[in-house]
């Protein structure tokens, strides 16, 4: 049985890679006597596997991991059990049981939302409304260019068709950003690479360091087909066109995008 | 949640911030305002090789349980936040609270290896704590150091205030008890000192004076007032079953070098090797009871969500209870725990169990010889025979195992050239040994690693008095070795490496050093060295300036025999085992006679007066 565990880093742990929160969630899971699979073979490793790696220094209320487990107490009993032997700075927010054949949540990985502040000890250079402005500016051009510098190349790409949404918000009274961006394995756009971008395009001075990211959630595209298997793949299809028909009956747009949560369903 | 010490710009510009943030699992917390003792326990070097001690984990566990201590954890800066702390005077602080080091009553520093004396000064300098213990005020913490490098605290002496001697179980609370009672009598340090030094165990160097002869030696070691002990016995947990051990480890988030549950099954050994400090300083012999070790094992399992259990002791093997305990772990592996077995002798038994816990291609054989010819074995007291060896070696081949390492020291006493080229031919034979199973039903060819580290004298040893060489002589023998590694038929299928040499010379001097020595750790950590016991950080020029500028000859620290009737800088410890037992030792030594462990006879080493563990299997 596969499960998907959502839960928050926050406070000092997110000075904690995302090798080092692998290998504390496999000690959790012994710690909180989940049953969760083995694989096979002379060295068994427990059966898990993370939607998105968090970088250093990022916090985030949606993360998500998927294990598999050979049997399991109830979402709230699992969460609890969770709970009780996390260190401050991690909570399971959610357990929930997904559909047999599901795709890993890494495969899914379609996007994400996050929330950008500055740090209290720096000072803001908008405005609430002059960041709605610029911001509505920056996004309005036809392509935003930037040079992507990796180990072995540099490549212009145009980051435009990567953001999914942009706006200025307000978070502790103060302007700050959200972002919808690209996320996953295919293609994957950091959110500070748009910020720092949108400090070039208004002239300001961009400091790294002044920022706090903070990821709010991930998401699968609602289009993906989010199982394996053929029977369980017509299934769903044949679930989703239903969905979409509720939305139009309902005359509301139906949602580009799923929480990586939505596909599963709590344990009673 | 706590305030960081250290802001978000310097612990996102830092290698792994893990180091410093604390809140690892199992660590404990109490408010510091309900406690009137505040601890801060310090392993001197990187904290994923601090946090890997056991003794810290002990004595964490044992202070915390008193409801009137907070103890908390320091380890050394790394170079890069050690320069960023002294450019922004940044204090270094405790892991649990973030709060000032200098902000504790105590601060307690565990010495477990001479090359990291200079990061002790680091540790308090980044503290802004005076070196000089005589320097200090009411505002700074007790400095305490404890571990096996006390057992010669002399080239440390100005920097403790005050130093612990022994296994930490049985005097600390004696200790916190006299600090209350004389805090709230509204004693001071000085005052305090003095009544500490009372305690069993206790050395506060500051109340002894050492006078020195013309030649340098030591012509008086003398307590400063009649009231102070002149020996200091050392302090040892005689009933290791009924005492403190900790169910529930702290578990870090990076991985530690022990990534693992790590269960201490005896202290002591029964061997008697002529080299070994460790073989000396914890006798006698004790093992804890296996239902012990077995609730703890469980325990400590369950608490940290470890994979992996480690036995610790100086030789498993000789716990009389290992078949118990290792098939009750192997009954635990079912939840998918490993077992890891250092020093196992390798034997049927060691090898049914290994190729039960470890994957047999992948894991080697480990032998520790020591020396390359039975002559300097018998020096040496290592009990360990060619024929043990090719036995077991044999019997590992025949089982699928590939792979052997085998550590050896050079410079022993009495070294000769031929007892050098037996490494090398050692090697061989193991190889010759692999290559008669026919072809077919072996894997491919054997690997046998040789490792040598040149040998240091240490004190409580037999071999106290032994002349150390000079580097180019340890790099003279390491060759030869080699080059007679090249004649052997086998060559193909053996490697050979060896220590760096400039270190050994350094920890020789330390670790026989005297007070004289404190002057050159000063100036040493004053020209940047820190992390001397890291390769890349080691700067064997500074050090070898220092030596000249303080006038301090190596020569007369390495180079001489010392005389059996020479005051030694730590004579004035009983470490248990008598000076005359190690005299007698160092002439068997010379006269290539083996002395039988504790089990097969009494020696006579003179831990039998702390009526317990092996000593006592024999009136049974």
């Amino acid at each position: 049985m596969n499960i998907r565990i959502k839960f928050k880093k926050y406070g000092v742990m997110k000075f904690i890679g995302h090798l080092d929160i692998m290998r504390y969630f496999q000690k959790c899971m012994r710690r909180a006597h989940i049953d969760i699979a083995y694989s096979e073979g002379f060295s068994p490793h427990q059966i898990m596997s993370f939607a998105a790696p968090l970088g250093v220094g990022i916090t985030s209320d949606g993360e998500y991991l998927d294990i598999e487990v050979n049997s399991t107490l109830s979402s709230k009993e699992s969460i609890d059990a969770l709970n009780q032997v996390m260190v401050d700075g991690i909570s399971i927010l959610e357990y929930k049981k997904l559909p047999d054949m599901a795709k890993t949540s890494m495969s899914l990985v379609a996007a994400a939302d996050y929330l950008v502040y500055i740090k209290d000890n720096y000072t803001n250079p908008f405005t609430l409304k002059e960041l709605e402005e610029q911001m509505h500016a920056f996004y309005q051009q036809p392509e935003i260019l930037i040079t992507k510098k990796t180990k072995k190349s540099e490549r212009v790409i145009d980051l435009k068709p990567f953001i999914y949404d942009m706006k200025a918000v307000e978070y502790n009274g103060k302007p700050a950003f959200f972002l919808k961006v690209c996320t996953g394995s295919s293609s994957n756009i950091k959110p500070e690479l748009v910020i720092e971008e949108f400090y070039r395009f208004c002239e300001i001075p961009f400091e790294p360091l002044a920022f706090q990211i903070h990821r709010q959630e991930v998401y699968v595209s609602s289009e993906e087909i989010p199982v394996k298997g053929e029977h369980e793949r017509a299934e769903y299809a044949e679930k989703l066109s239903l969905m979409k028909k509720e939305y139009a009956e309902k005359g509301l747009e139906f949602p580009a995008f799923f929480t990586l949560g939505e596909l599963g369903e709590d344990i009673l | 949640m706590n305030q960081l010490a250290l802001s978000d710009e310097i612990l996102l510009s830092i290698d792994k911030p893990a180091r410093y943030i604390g809140n690892e699992v199992n660590m404990i917390r109490k408010n510091p305002e309900d406690v009137s003792i505040r601890f801060a326990m310090c392993f001197p070097d990187v904290y994923e090789i601090g946090m890997s001690h056991l003794g810290i984990q002990i004595l964490y566990d044992m202070f915390n349980k008193r409801d009137d201590v907070y103890c908390e954890r320091v380890y050394s800066p790394w170079p890069d936040l050690h320069k960023i702390m002294k450019e922004q005077d940044i204090s270094l602080f405790t892991l649990e609270t973030q709060s000032p080091v200098k902000q504790m009553d105590f601060l307690g520093i565990t010495i477990q290896y001479e090359m990291c004396y200079t990061n002790i000064l680091q540790i308090l300098d980044l503290s802004h704590i005076p070196f000089m213990a005589t320097e200090r005020t009411e505002d700074d913490p007790l400095v305490i150091g404890g571990g096996p490098c006390t057992y010669n605290p002399e080239p440390l002496a100005d920097f403790f205030d005050l130093f612990y001697i022994g296994e930490g179980e049985t005097q600390y609370d004696a200790l916190f008890d006299l600090y209350n009672t004389m805090k709230a009598q509204g004693k001071n340090r000085q005052e305090f000192l003095r009544e500490a030094a009372k305690l069993p165990g206790i050395y506060v160097p500051s109340l002894y004076e050492v006078t020195y002869q013309e030649d340098g030696t030591i012509a008086s070691f003398q307590p400063k007032y009649p009231d102070i002990p002149t020996t200091i016995r050392k302090e040892i947990q005689m009933d290791v079953t009924d005492t403190t051990y900790p169910h529930k480890p702290l578990v870090p988030f990076i991985k530690a070098t022990q990534d693992r549950v790590v269960l201490e099954i005896q202290r002591g050994c029964i061997r008697g090797c002529r080299f070994c400090q460790a073989g000396m300083i914890y006798r006698p012999v004790r093992e804890r009871d296996v239902n012990m070790l077995k609730e703890c094992a469980h325990d400590m399992l369950e608490s940290t969500g470890h994979e992996e259990i480690s036995l610790s002791s100086l030789s498993s093997s000789d716990y009389s209870q290992l078949p118990e305990l290792i098939n009750y772990l192997i009954d635990q592996k079912g939840n998918g725990v490993n077992i890891s077995l250092p020093s196992l002798r390798i034997d049927a038994f060691s090898l049914d169990v290994m190729s039960k816990v470890q994957d047999i291609r992948k894991s080697s054989l480990t032998f520790a010889p020591e020396a390359g010819s039975q002559r300097l074995r018998n020096v040496i007291n290592k009990g360990l025979t060619e024929e043990v060896i090719l036995h077991g070696a044999g019997l590992a081949f025949e089982g699928g195992w590939q792979k052997v390492k085998l550590y050896f020291m050079l410079g022993l006493p009495t070294e000769t050239e031929e007892d050098m080229k037996e490494i090398p031919r050692l090697g061989d034979k193991i190889a010759r040994r692999y290559y008669e199973i026919p072809k077919e039903q072996r894997n491919g060819k054997c690997q046998i690693t040789m490792s040598t580290s040149f040998f240091v004298p240490k004190p409580f040893t037999p071999f106290q008095w032994a002349p150390m060489c000079e580097k180019d002589e340890y790099l003279r023998r390491a060759k030869i070795v080699n080059t007679e590694m090249k004649e052997q038929l086998n060559r193909k299928s053996l490697k050979y490496n060896w220590h760096e040499a400039d270190v050994t010379v350094l920890e020789g001097v330390l670790a026989r050093g005297d007070r004289k020595i404190g002057q050159v750790l000063l100036k040493a950590y004053e020209k940047g060295c820190i992390f001397d016991s890291w390769s890349e950080f080691f700067d064997n020029d500074k050090w070898m300036e220092v030596f000249d500028e303080c006038g301090i000859s190596i020569a007369f620290y390495n180079l001489r025999t010392r005389s059996t009737d020479e005051i030694l800088p730590w004579d004035f410890i009983d470490c248990g085992v008598t000076k005359s037992f190690l005299k007698r030792e160092w002439e068997r030594a010379q006269q290539e006679v083996v002395t039988p462990n504790c089990r097969m006879q009494c020696n006579a080493c003179g831990a039998a007066r702390f009526g317990g563990g092996v000593c006592l299997e024999h009136q049974n």
